[in-house]
């Protein structure tokens, strides 16, 4: 489903876009909605992150978002509920999750039940494949693609090993740093996807920092797909209501869906 | 077994982990991808640094000259009778320079951030010693500072707040989260993250990713090691038993390592109960959680149903965490090492008998092993002999005990308290 994304974006000369809410933030309907106004703008792929107490990854944007939706309540079951109300509307989704909350739930019954509620993949942005055999037997059973992070500092030794186990595509991080909106696009990025080229045929799509149409177009220009979070999260917390967080969700998704058209096609 | 000044002696060949860091299921790498060119080029200078004669007679010389090694083993008679009559041996780190057992650790590390070439070094820091100890080695070394440390502890430990912007390092109240030690690891997290080509940072405990939990080990051994020659030499034989308190587990680590190929000698690690393990609010790690992954590593952590992490209580911030290495782990599971909780109020009692039968305040979380080695002591009897690593000394925490015994007004009460006063402490 994931890979189908890809290629029917592939097939209009242009790139991916994956739009990123926590689950639970603004609030379990709130997100839902947020994140259906985000597929009719555009979005052609889903990322629900699992709300976690300590997000190494993360910085202060979706850290906020995060707690809100852990003061709410917003546990494992919650997160399946809600992609299974997003994957409703056809769009692929995954989870981006940090390790422990998977391991608790027990590995092989996430996957299974992910995957029963209509998920596609799963982000795990602090496993490493050294230490995720049992996850990766447990996605290839479910049915599940597991997606890896790879970084600037990834030896090329490296990216062969990770890309090796990814599956749907390989997430591209483009700075050495954690989320959150940028103002200029990261310079390494372009080489660390030329690099991933070199060891995978996997589409590459580019997260931390996306949030313009304009940076949507410089990263389609060379990734397969545009990854973009902290952006979709500061428009929720700084709207006034619900009903203007989900039309500033809507207009931003249509402004990086454009964004994602106007890049020149790629060799 | 091995009385070799080295860390792979036959008794500690028992403990290395797999060449990926693991001890048994327990620890390994679960960071970022980021991290991990790092954390292998770590693992190398470590590597390399071990094997380099002019490494450790560098740290060994700073150990002599600097911090004021080998730190002293006080017969602690007077306490003795409060434990039953087994006899107590403290072993003093609190006399340690910066006042506490994680200067061992820091300068090991400082030394291998300057080998590596990077200008600065980031640090966590809970009680505030591992901070100012951080602080001190960068002041020394000329390298740059930054301390992360939850907010509630740059409250409860305001003076190691000041010592550490003395020296010249940066100190970053963290807002997020439980706002303590945990949060402040994320937040060093997240600058290494970012920052990692010019920092190294420098973790205070026996957690983290590989290589931290073996490094950070190897350089606290020296207090076993100190350890073994002093009790032989004081009393002809191993002790039965050492008494460590346990918040990531540095310094019990760093004196079980040298005894565990030592049968006969009992390893006992004190974790922080708070107000009790059954009230939900502590931080005893091992005595109460269950295995997870915290802070790029598996180990025991507190934890909800759904894996997040749990809220921690403890009056100590040092021991205020809800991870601990995976070394201990692995020795809780097989056996080798006891693991058992110390109430606030009972940590105090022992924090006040050994001020008033030694002349020692200790750091609060130094007591939490003295309250542990009296019950030992009332168990093993009087033939016992029991040592007590005194992790640090109580400066910082003169404030939390003065109003935890409300010393303004009734420092004379009895030194048998057995229960805090009622009501707030902090
Ligand atoms: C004096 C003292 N003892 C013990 C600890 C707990 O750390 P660890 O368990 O790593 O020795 C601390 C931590 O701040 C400390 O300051």
């Amino acid at each position: 489903m994931i890979a189908a994304a890809f290629a029917r974006a592939r097939a209009e000369d242009r790139a991916a876009l994956i739009g990123y809410l926590p689950a639970g933030f603004p609030s379990a309907t709130g997100c839902v909605r947020a994140l259906r106004a985000m597929v009719e703008a555009g979005v052609d792929i889903v990322e629900i992150g699992l709300p976690y107490s300590d997000p190494l990854m993360d910085g202060p944007t979706i850290q906020a978002a995060v707690d809100q939706a852990l003061a709410a309540g917003t546990g494992t079951r919650e997160v399946l509920a809600t992609v299974g109300e997003v994957a409703r509307c056809g769009v692929p989704v995954l989870v981006m999750t940090y390790w422990n909350p998977v391991e608790r739930y027990g590995v092989e019954r996430f996957a299974i039940e992910l995957a029963g509620v209509g998920g596609a993949g799963v982000i795990t942005p602090d496993l490493t494949p050294e230490e995720g055999g049992p996850w990766l037997a447990a996605c290839s059973h479910a049915g599940l693609d597991p997606v890896l992070l790879v970084a600037p500092s990834s030896t090329d030794a490296r990216l062969a090993r990770i890309t090796a186990v990814c599956r749907g595509f390989v997430y591209a991080a483009s700075t050495m740093g954690v989320t959150g909106a940028r103002a200029t696009v990261s310079a390494v990025a372009p080489g660390l996807v030329a690099r991933v080229r070199e060891v995978s045929d996997l589409p590459v799509a580019v997260g931390l920092g996306v949030s313009s149409g304009g940076q949507a177009a410089e990263v389609a220009s060379y990734a397969d797909g545009v990854i973009s979070g902290s952006a979709f999260v500061r428009v929720l917390l700084e709207a006034p209501d619900g009903d203007s967080g989900v039309q500033a969700v809507a207009d931003l998704a249509a402004e990086l869906a454009a964004g994602v058209r106007r890049a020149d096609p790629r060799a | 077994m091995s009385t070799a000044p080295d860390a792979l002696s036959a008794a500690a060949a028992v403990t290395q982990p797999d060449s990926s860091g693991h001890f048994g299921p327990y620890g390994g790498r679960f960071v970022p991808e980021a991290l991990m060119a790092a954390l292998d080029e770590l693992e190398q200078a470590y590597a390399e640094a071990r094997s380099d004669a002019a490494f450790g007679a560098e740290l060994a010389g700073l150990h002599h000259t600097y911090t004021g090694r080998p730190s002293p083993l006080t017969d602690a008679t007077r306490l003795s009778e409060h434990a039953g009559g087994a006899r107590i041996l403290l072993k003093r780190e609190d006399l340690n320079h910066t006042g506490s057992h994680k200067i061992n650790n820091v300068l090991g590390q400082a030394l291998l951030t300057r080998r590596m070439g990077k200008p600065r070094v980031i640090a966590e820091t809970g009680a505030g010693q591992h901070g100012v100890a951080t602080a001190t080695a960068a002041a020394l070394l000329g390298l740059e500072c930054c301390v992360y440390m939850g907010e509630e502890d740059t409250v409860r430990q305001a003076l190691n707040v000041a010592r550490m912007r003395l020296l010249g390092a940066e100190v970053v109240p963290v807002c997020t989260g439980s706002r303590t030690l945990k949060d402040a690891i994320n937040e060093a997290m997240r600058d290494w993250v970012s920052t990692v080509d010019t920092t190294h940072y420098l973790l205070g405990t026996v957690a983290g990713p590989h290589p931290f939990p073996v490094m950070v080990r190897d350089f606290h051994a020296i207090i076993g090691q100190e350890t073994r020659g002093q009790v032989m030499e004081l009393t002809g034989r191993l002790p039965d038993a050492i008494a460590a308190c346990v918040g990531g587990g540095s310094n019990a680590i760093g004196i079980f390592h040298e005894f565990i190929g030592d049968e006969s000698v009992g390893l006992y690690g004190f974790e922080a109960a708070g107000d009790g393990v059954s009230s939900g609010r502590h931080a005893a790690t091992l005595v109460a959680g269950s295995p997870g992954v915290l802070h790029g590593a598996r180990s025991y952590l507190l934890q909800d149903a759904d894996g997040q992490t749990a809220v921690t209580h403890s009056i100590s911030a040092g021991l205020d965490y809800p991870g601990v290495g995976p070394e201990h782990a692995w020795l809780k599971d097989s056996g080798r090492a006891v693991y058992a909780g110390v109430t606030d109020a009972e940590a105090m009692e022992a924090f006040r008998l050994l001020c008033r039968t030694e002349g020692i305040i200790p750091a609060i979380e130094s007591a939490h092993a003295v309250y542990g080695a009296m019950q030992l002591g009332r168990r093993l009897g009087p033939d016992a002999v029991i040592v007590v690593n005194l992790s640090g000394r109580g400066d910082k925490d003169v404030d939390t005990a003065a109003r935890w015994f409300a010393v303004l007004g009734d420092l004379d009460a009895p030194a048998d308290v057995t229960a805090g006063p009622p009501g707030e402490q902090m």
